[in-house]
């Protein structure tokens, strides 16, 4: 790997490394919980998509929603991991109110999915390799709700029994930028898979950081684990400030207590949230209401037939198939949706245009308007049939990139679904490629500034001044290579 | 006019099918004797109207030439099983005023096939217990008279503490006591260790466990699932052939009930038995045994080799780690199945400041003392430190104990008969008080029969010298119910019919 950024962190006594794992929960994108038949819909009134499994009636018992399975096993294919044919569920033991049953199922022994990697690109040309212990299902509980009353706490049990992925990393990432490229990435593969939205402002993706420091070269140090850090931003705030805590306390001669600890993001600091001492005994044991989970080869076959072309494919083939620079591919393959956009307007009428064209087009202009309104490239208001035809134009030398530049604001905003071409026309924005209109407006902008030609013939920079007024006089509309050649031969210039 | 409540369940059907009786007739009859059954405390809750009203539906059903094949059959239903809208407690002061927006599976079976619902039965508290003796509601009063004892003797025992009069075993004592002194056509039930094949030998009645899975768990209030199984009490053979026929069944909201077809356990009963090869186990010969269940046993195996059967000596040679595995695992999964019983959503609640106060004083309060001790063995033996020591041992004695089985079964053994208890019924408040211990003893013969999840039948086939009942048991291959039908049909034969006591309660 070329171009290893230092990822050490200097203290009084020297260079420390962080070691970070991650345990990410991802909701798993299906219509019903993971035991129960009620609706996994986001919002809704309290307590609405609750089913008497989710909420622990006597006599209630689990039934595994198949639907769930597959998305694990999908993502686990995604993740390039081994997929267990046989896992099964175990119970994990601890009272709280918006736990109903008193435990949650979870797999704690044998796991649908084992171990896996995952790429991790953090600049075009440095990536990492992050490995993937393992991946399995389990409930998610419900939501204390502690504001709305003086004296009492509510639960709402709409999560409550919601299918989660836990993807446990292997302590592999030695930075904050690379916790958070993982997440990143491990987030792209879950969306491309479409077995989680990756959604983390309504909690659809959130992280259990592991943090721990060490000499270089050390035996790894003890860890801290940061609960439920929801979003990527706060995941590398909450590793810097910990790394830093934990460092401070070593070099003051202090040792690490191992301990749960919470994110603050307003005072930028952890806070203890348990020590290892009050930890819970959530005395695991099989669930005996659950069989095992057993796949068959032609199971998992099926569903690594079905299964969309991941990032890193769709990447490498971007810059074999369409030339694209490394970044280029990296930033428009980071979403399924603006990949497939990308694809459209390159390939739109069955001719392959200007990728390269397309892609700055999509990286630019277009990224800037859907992220003024929050949307994706795709729902920023142009079409790829769009994007393809003011692509073109500007190849057929039918307008400049100027112009270009104001259609694609026209096609925003007033123009909304016009036509490039036409639109172009109808607003007499072609290119003006008359040699004679060009040379005619060349000459008035010289004959107007006689002593800025004079001193241009000594000073070539000057000639951008002069290409501006000839656009100016021409609206804009002139090609702007025949105002150039016209005028360094009008100034005699080189 | 015989006394309709005089009728088995199948006597009873075909009466109510050829309409010499009527259901409301038959179930007035029933709610009359429950009415003076009171002092047996049998029943936690009489649902009188809604037993009419079904009654009346039945005839209903029955003039227009139709009905299911328990039409108007009236029936009690222990409290463990969730009952839409009524009673639904196990038993427990935990569960105080629940009623369920839902119905068990197999109650929703028999209701399906045309049953009437009396009410709901006593039992032990969450299932916990061999007498009865746990429930919230008090003990149950078995219908048979403690040895000595005179009717007014034991009549005058009944408003008090009941001590010296019988217990009808446990934890289904309500469902035994009930069927015995004609409280009921016949009873739901429930075995996690002998809960319906105790009480059936003390009662003097019948009982089956059927195979796990045989039965839909769905909506009965779980105490171990991996052991839990639901069976019928009834007053003969043929009675609870029928019962489970309509019981059991695939369920898909039970991931563990097993999927195929339910066979007529009826057409089992009366079958021949010659040929069949009956297992007799060495190892249930125990020190200390009274040698009149000792006779009884091999007098059971005579008559069977008289019908025709032949009779081998087996081996199942992990018998004796059975019951102290048995108490490590159903405790272990009872301790994680009673943690919603924690009065934030139903049931009980006894505020204690905070969650943790909340917790600790409605579950301190709700639970009684049997139910804790097993929630605290339970904790003990799953957590960290001591789960391989006991939990990861016994699911191996577990494993083994179903080995054996395999063993003898794959020896061409067809069922092997086992005594039903090391004793007959012994008195309220006499076992248990100071060594809980005495009382698990009590599984000793039935708990292996759990622990491998094969089916288990319980036959009455005599009186003990002090004149109650004992019974053997018939343990069976894997959803081979009717193997044990048969086999059972056979010892009913041969046995003295047991004449049930008279109502001196009433």
């Amino acid at each position: 790997m070329t171009n290893e950024p230092n990822r050490l962190i200097k203290g009084a006594t020297g260079d420390w490394e962080v070691v970070v794992g991650l345990e990410v929960h991802a909701q798993v994108t299906s219509k019903a919980k993971l035991f129960s038949g009620a609706s996994t819909a986001f919002g809704g009134e309290p307590n609405a998509h609750v089913s008497l499994v989710d909420a622990a009636m006597p006599g209630m018992l689990p039934v595994i929603n198949v639907e769930c399975v597959r998305q694990a096993v999908r993502t686990g294919l995604g993740l390039k991991a081994e997929i267990n044919k046989r896992s099964s569920f175990d119970r994990k033991n601890y009272f709280y109110p918006d736990l109903p049953q008193g435990y949650q199922i979870s797999q704690y022994k044998s796991p649908v999915v084992g171990e896996g990697e995952i790429q991790v690109d953090l600049t075009p040309e440095y990536s990492i390799k992050v490995g993937v212990e393992r991946l399995h299902l389990e409930q998610d509980a419900g939501k204390s709700l502690h504001d709305q009353s003086p004296t009492q706490s509510f639960v709402d049990l709409n999560r409550s029994g919601v299918a989660l992925m836990e993807i446990v990393s292997k302590p592999d990432m030695r930075s904050a930028d690379e916790a958070k490229a993982y997440v990143t990435k491990l987030r792209t593969i879950l969306r491309y898979i479409g077995s989680c939205d990756g959604d983390m402002e309504k909690g659809n993706l959130r992280a259990d950081v592991n943090v721990s420091v060490r000499k270089p070269g050390a035996p790894l140090g003890t860890r801290c684990e940061i609960k439920n850090v929801n979003s990527i931003r706060f995941i590398g705030q909450a590793i810097e400030v910990e790394a830093r805590r934990q460092i401070g306390i070593i070099e003051d001669g202090g040792v690490i207590e191992q301990e749960t600890r919470l994110y603050d993001a307003s005072k930028g600091e952890t806070r203890s949230m348990r020590s290892k001492e009050e930890a819970h005994d959530y005395r695991y044991f099989p669930d005996p209401d659950l069989l095992p989970l057993e796949f068959t080869d032609d199971f998992v076959e099926e569903l690594r037939a079905h299964l969309p072309e991941l990032p890193d494919e769709k990447k490498a083939r971007f810059i074999g198939d369409y030339g694209l620079s490394g970044y280029d591919a990296m930033v428009l393959t980071a979403e399924r949706e603006t990949a497939s956009f990308f694809e459209h307007a390159a390939l739109y009428g069955g001719v392959q245009r200007d990728a390269k064209a397309v892609a700055n087009w999509i990286m630019g202009d277009l990224s800037a308007a859907a992220n003024a309104n929050g949307v994706g490239v795709g729902e920023a208001g142009v079409s790829a049939a769009q994007l393809a035809g003011l692509v073109d134009l500007i190849g057929e030398g039918v307008i400049s990139g100027k112009i270009a530049k104001d259609v694609l604001a026209l096609l925003l905003a007033e123009e909304k679904g016009s036509d490039p071409r036409a639109l172009v026309s109808a607003r007499g924005l072609v290119q003006v490629n008359d040699t004679g209109a060009i040379e005619a407006a060349v000459d008035a902008v010289i004959a107007a500034n006689v002593e800025k030609a004079e001193q241009a013939k000594g000073k070539p920079g000057m000639l951008g001044w002069f290409v501006g007024q000839v656009m100016k006089q021409t609206g804009g509309k002139a090609n702007p290579q025949s105002v150039n050649e016209a005028l360094k031969r009008k100034l005699g210039l080189p | 006019m015989t006394d309709p409540t005089s009728l088995t369940l199948a006597q009873a059907r075909d009466a109510l099918r050829a309409k010499t009786l009527s259901s409301v007739e038959l179930t007035r009859a029933y709610l009359d004797n429950i009415g003076k059954a009171k002092g047996l405390n049998a029943y936690v809750e009489v649902t009188a109207d809604k037993a009419l009203q079904m009654a009346a539906a039945s005839d209903a059903k029955f003039a227009r030439g139709e009905g299911g094949p328990l039409e108007g059959v009236a029936l009690g239903i222990k409290d463990l099983y969730a009952t839409e809208g009524v009673h639904t407690q196990a038993c427990s002061h935990i569960l105080d005023g629940f009623k369920p927006q839902y119905e068990s599976t197999v109650t929703a079976h028999l209701w399906r096939d045309g049953a009437v619902m009396l009410g709901k039965l006593n039992m032990d508290e969450f299932a916990m217990g061999s007498s009865n003796e746990t429930s919230y509601y008090g003990p149950v009063a078995s219908p048979w008279l403690p040895p000595n004892w005179d009717g007014a003797r034991a009549k005058a025992a009944l408003p008090g503490d009941k001590k010296g009069l019988l217990t009808p075993g446990g934890s289904s004592g309500g469902s035994a006591a009930a069927v015995a002194a004609r409280l009921c056509v016949a009873a739901t039930a429930s075995d996690t260790g002998g809960s319906i094949r105790q009480p059936a030998a003390f009662t003097g009645i019948v009982g089956i466990k059927p195979t796990y899975g045989r039965c839909s768990r769905y909506g009965m209030v779980a105490f171990a699932s991996s052991l839990d199984q639901a069976g019928p009490l009834a007053r003969d053979m043929r009675d609870a052939a029928i019962m489970l026929t309509s019981m059991a069944g695939h369920d898909p909201k039970d991931s563990t009930c097993y999927d195929a077809p339910v066979p007529n356990y009826e057409a089992a009963v009366g079958r021949s038995v010659k040929g069949m090869t009956i297992g007799i186990p060495r190892e249930y010969r125990l020190d200390g045994m009274p040698a009149e269940i000792e006779a009884l046993w091999r007098q059971g195996a005579e008559w069977l080799k008289a019908a025709g059967a032949k009779v081998v000596d087996v081996s199942l040679p992990h018998t004796r780690h059975a019951l102290p595995a048995y108490y490590i695992v159903a405790p272990a999964e009872a301790s994680s199945n009673l943690a919603r019983y924690d009065g934030v959503r139903y049931g009980l609640r006894e505020d204690g400041g905070d969650i943790i106060g909340l917790y600790e004083r409605t579950r301190a309060r709700g639970f009684g003392a049997e139910v804790r001790r097993r929630l605290m063995i339970g904790t003990y033996v799953l957590s960290a430190g001591y789960y391989d020591a006991y939990y990861v041992r016994a699911q191996k004695i577990r494993t083994l104990i179903k080995r054996d089985f395999e063993t003898v079964f794959a020896e061409g053994v067809d069922a092997i008969l086992t005594p039903a208890t090391p004793s007959p019924a012994f008195g309220i408040g006499e076992k248990g008080s100071a060594d809980p211990v005495e009382m698990y003893l009590n599984d000793v013969f039935t708990v292996t029969v759990n622990m491998a999840g094969l089916p288990g039948l319980v036959a009455p086939a005599g009186l003990s010298s002090a004149g109650l009942p004992m019974g053997l048991q018939l343990i069976g291959r894997p959803f081979d119910e009717e193997t044990l039908f048969s086999i059972g049909a056979a010892l009913e034969q041969s046995a003295p019919k047991l004449a049930m006591p008279d109502a001196w309660w009433a």
